[in-house]
């Protein structure tokens, strides 16, 4: 009986094989893209799969030769097998990209450039999208998604505390000031949750104190600028020196978006992508606003977003661009934004997106652009940003202060920095 | 069915790491010995060729997927990788930076710690394997089965079970420590219990597995023994020091030549139960983790490569150590 199922299993495993070669034979051998084509497209998301079926599907009705295979690989997965893959120069031919890995993509010349592309458009996507995914004068990538943080709030427990719910008015003394109000040890319950997040919490606190993260030319930190330190600062106050957060221990143990959805945090500063999660919960009544502004009254929040790429190896350069190209028509995107998953990069359709979850004020997030930074990347933002990352752990933890700790990342940063 | 069938072979290996004279593909025993016929008759390397064409599944398995990647491994450990492959060859700099990495003291400390908790776990799998034994009838394999189920569970699902009962405000295990009135510590969030609450977690999962281990063993000491010793006057306790623990010395030290080398592996329960945003994690890697993050995080492979080197170098050189102390200590009756 055993010895039957490995047989089979043996058996199993050889068609597989066998049917894998076959098939990227035949997408190898593609006669010049003039007959039937087939392009891989590598995903990471499988929220989104549904929106790039239906992508994909309506690309191979108006280019009935090519047609489109999805692989869906998870994030934790993703970034590992691709540069595998890429260097052995079978990765996907279309695959999606973000913002702290092009600069190493490109660099390195496994993106093909759009820019040298007859036909290649980029007016319709936010300037920061596009910035985002330009190096050197040449964009590699076709703005895909955006997305940029709020300030979420559970409305019932302002309620009971007798708080007015956030606005676009509000400033950092506004926050501390409700979170002192909101916060009730006896209940449970938190004023807030201010986790050492870079892209959800302290990038943004960082540049609304008037610092940044990486200097715009992305070749120094900006950890040791005074006012970083002051947008770090703000966002540990409210654990070390206002007790109205929980704890990095805590945060740990529970992550700070559950917390939220589970009502035990008033307020939490977190992207629009955790939307989801939010409407799922069950008896949790919230909404958003936008980010509160820093203490000379600046307001900013970085903008995130992913964008549709070329592999420099791809055997059918033509075909996937015409597919790259339809990635980033208003028809796609629209199909994007009617899923309500994420906020399609196409000027003009963010109210789609809107409209899709009326409950929440989606627009605080689109209201934001105007005041968006591009997320900090470099070269080689994974370089840099372990480290960051680690220190940071260490500040929040309590182990390392948070000025010798900024200084800490400000050197590692400028080391790897000097290093590209 | 696993646990039932994996008893005999288990034992069977543990025992066999007697030194024995007669094997290798020459040896007499699966045919009597002909005397006059030549060393290398056809006839013989015809039935040797039959004997590698069977084996050659599993060997070139083998070799593919172990013993080349080995090779390869420490080839890649003297050269430099590019993010998207093309090595470069820089010689012992990666030990070099290996060894001088401010974090390598801490995780080297880090990971013999795990390793001792694991290894002081052995005489709890003892306990439990007598115990064991003394059960008969129709719950003997139900027992069986409920503590082997955690040696058959994916690491990661037992490592976001413990994570949970291990969660300092909500968790199962602080509740209970509550309701004795002590204040449970972040068992996986603070630098000073990880490696305990980790240690625990390695000796429930290899609990199963080490206990059918014992259990054989016991089995296999004869009764005569105990029952020449009790008419001698031996009591319980000078029966177990006497002729338990001497005659189960071949399973203890299988087992704890085992324990050793997955205790300096250990890495998944750091990624898992710990995770990547910890303030924990710093204090609580070990060097497997330092190589997981040299390979897959900083895109750093000939570092990772080294690391690994060096970790099967001192694994080869401690288990060389076990193998020369066990004539001490392990009686094969």
């Amino acid at each position: 009986m055993f010895r039957k199922a490995l047989v089979l299993a043996g058996v199993g495993a050889l068609a597989l094989a066998a049917t894998g070669c076959s098939s990227s034979k035949s997408a190898s051998s593609g006669q010049a893209d003039s007959g039937p084509v087939t392009l891989t497209y590598g995903i990471w998301d499988a929220k989104q799969k549904p929106a790039m079926q239906e992508i994909a599907d309506a690309f191979h009705t108006a280019h009935p030769n090519i047609t489109i295979d999805i692989q869906l690989t998870p994030n934790a997965d993703y970034w590992t097998k691709l540069q595998t893959a890429a260097a052995s120069g079978t990765a996907p031919d279309v695959f999606w990209m973000n913002t702290p890995r092009v600069g190493l993509y490109a660099g390195q010349h496994q993106l093909l450039s759009l820019s040298d592309k007859p036909g290649f458009d980029n007016s319709p996507f936010p300037k920061a999208l596009n910035d985002s995914y330009t190096l050197d004068g040449k964009q590699y990538g076709m703005p895909k998604d955006f997305d940029t943080v709020g300030l979420w709030f559970n409305k019932k427990l302002f309620d009971a505390a007798g708080v007015k719910y956030p606005t676009a008015g509000w400033t950092w003394q506004d926050v501390i000031s409700a979170a002192q109000k909101l916060n009730d040890p006896s209940k449970g319950v938190w004023g807030i949750a201010s986790p050492d997040w870079t892209q959800e919490n302290l990038f943004n606190t960082m540049l609304q104190a008037g610092g940044q993260a990486i200097t715009p030319d992305h070749k120094k930190s900006g950890f040791d600028d005074p006012k970083s330190l002051a947008g770090l600062q703000y966002a540990l106050d409210f654990i070390t020196k206002y007790h109205v957060s929980p704890t990095a221990q805590q945060m740990t143990d529970t992550q700070p978006d559950q917390l939220f959805a589970s009502g035990k945090v008033a307020m939490f500063a977190d992207g629009d992508y955790d939307m989801p999660e939010y409407k799922a919960a069950a008896g949790l009544d919230a909404d958003v606003a936008p980010l509160p502004a820093g203490p000379d009254g600046k307001k900013a929040t970085v903008i995130n977003g992913l964008a549709n790429v070329i592999y420099a190896k791809t055997k059918h350069p033509q075909a996937a661009w015409e597919f790259v190209q339809y990635l980033g028509s208003k028809e796609a995107n629209e199909i994007q934004a009617k899923t309500g998953t994420v906020i399609p990069a196409y000027n003009g359709l963010s109210a789609t997106w809107v409209a899709s979850t009326p409950q929440y004020h989606l627009q605080s997030f689109i209201d934001q652009l105007d005041v968006a930074v591009p997320y900090p990347v470099s070269k080689n933002t994974a370089a840099w940003t372990t480290p960051m990352q680690t220190t940071l752990d260490q500040i929040w933890g309590g182990k390392v202060d948070l000025t010798t700790g900024a200084k800490q990342i400000a050197a590692q940063m400028n080391a790897e920095l000097a290093k590209e | 069915m696993s646990a039932t069938e994996s008893t005999p072979v288990a034992a069977g290996r543990a025992t066999g790491a007697r030194p024995g004279p007669e094997r290798g593909p020459g040896s007499p025993g699966t045919r009597p010995v002909a005397g006059r016929r030549p060393r290398f008759s056809k006839a013989h390397m015809k039935e040797w060729a039959w004997g590698y064409a069977m084996i050659a599944p599993l060997f070139v398995g083998l070799f593919l997927f172990y013993l080349w990647p080995i090779v390869q491994s420490a080839y890649f450990s003297f050269t430099s990788w590019g993010a998207f492959g093309g090595q470069q060859w820089v010689g012992f700099q990666n030990y070099s930076s290996f060894l001088s990495d401010p974090q390598l003291p801490r995780a080297a400390w880090n990971t013999v710690k795990y390793a001792l908790i694991i290894l002081a776990g052995i005489p709890v799998s003892i306990v439990f394997a007598a115990l064991m034994n003394q059960v008969s009838g129709k719950y003997a394999s139900l027992y069986r089965v409920l503590y082997f189920l955690p040696v058959v569970s994916m690491p990661a699902a037992v490592a976001m079970v413990w994570r949970w009962l291990y969660n300092g405000d909500y968790g199962l295990i602080n509740y209970l420590l509550s309701l004795i009135g002590i204040h449970g510590p972040h068992w996986v969030s603070d630098d000073r219990y990880t490696i305990w609450a980790m240690g625990l977690v390695g000796i429930w999962s290899s609990l199963g597995y080490n206990m059918i281990i014992f259990a054989a063993g016991l089995k296999n000491i004869p009764r005569q023994y105990y029952e020449a010793s009790s008419l001698d006057g031996a009591g319980r306790v000078r029966q177990f020091f006497s002729i338990t623990l001497p005659l189960l010395s071949p399973s203890i030290f299988f087992v704890s030549v085992l324990s050793v080398i997955g205790g300096l592996q250990m890495f998944d329960m750091v990624l898992m139960m710990l995770g990547k945003t910890n303030p924990a994690l710093a204090g609580s890697k070990t060097i497997a983790y330092l190589f997981y993050e040299d390979a897959f995080v900083t895109g750093n492979q000939g570092l990772a490569a080294a690391i690994a080197v060096v970790l099967t170098l001192v694994l080869l050189a401690l288990t060389a150590i076990q193998f020369r102390l066990q004539k001490r200590w392990v009686h094969y009756a």
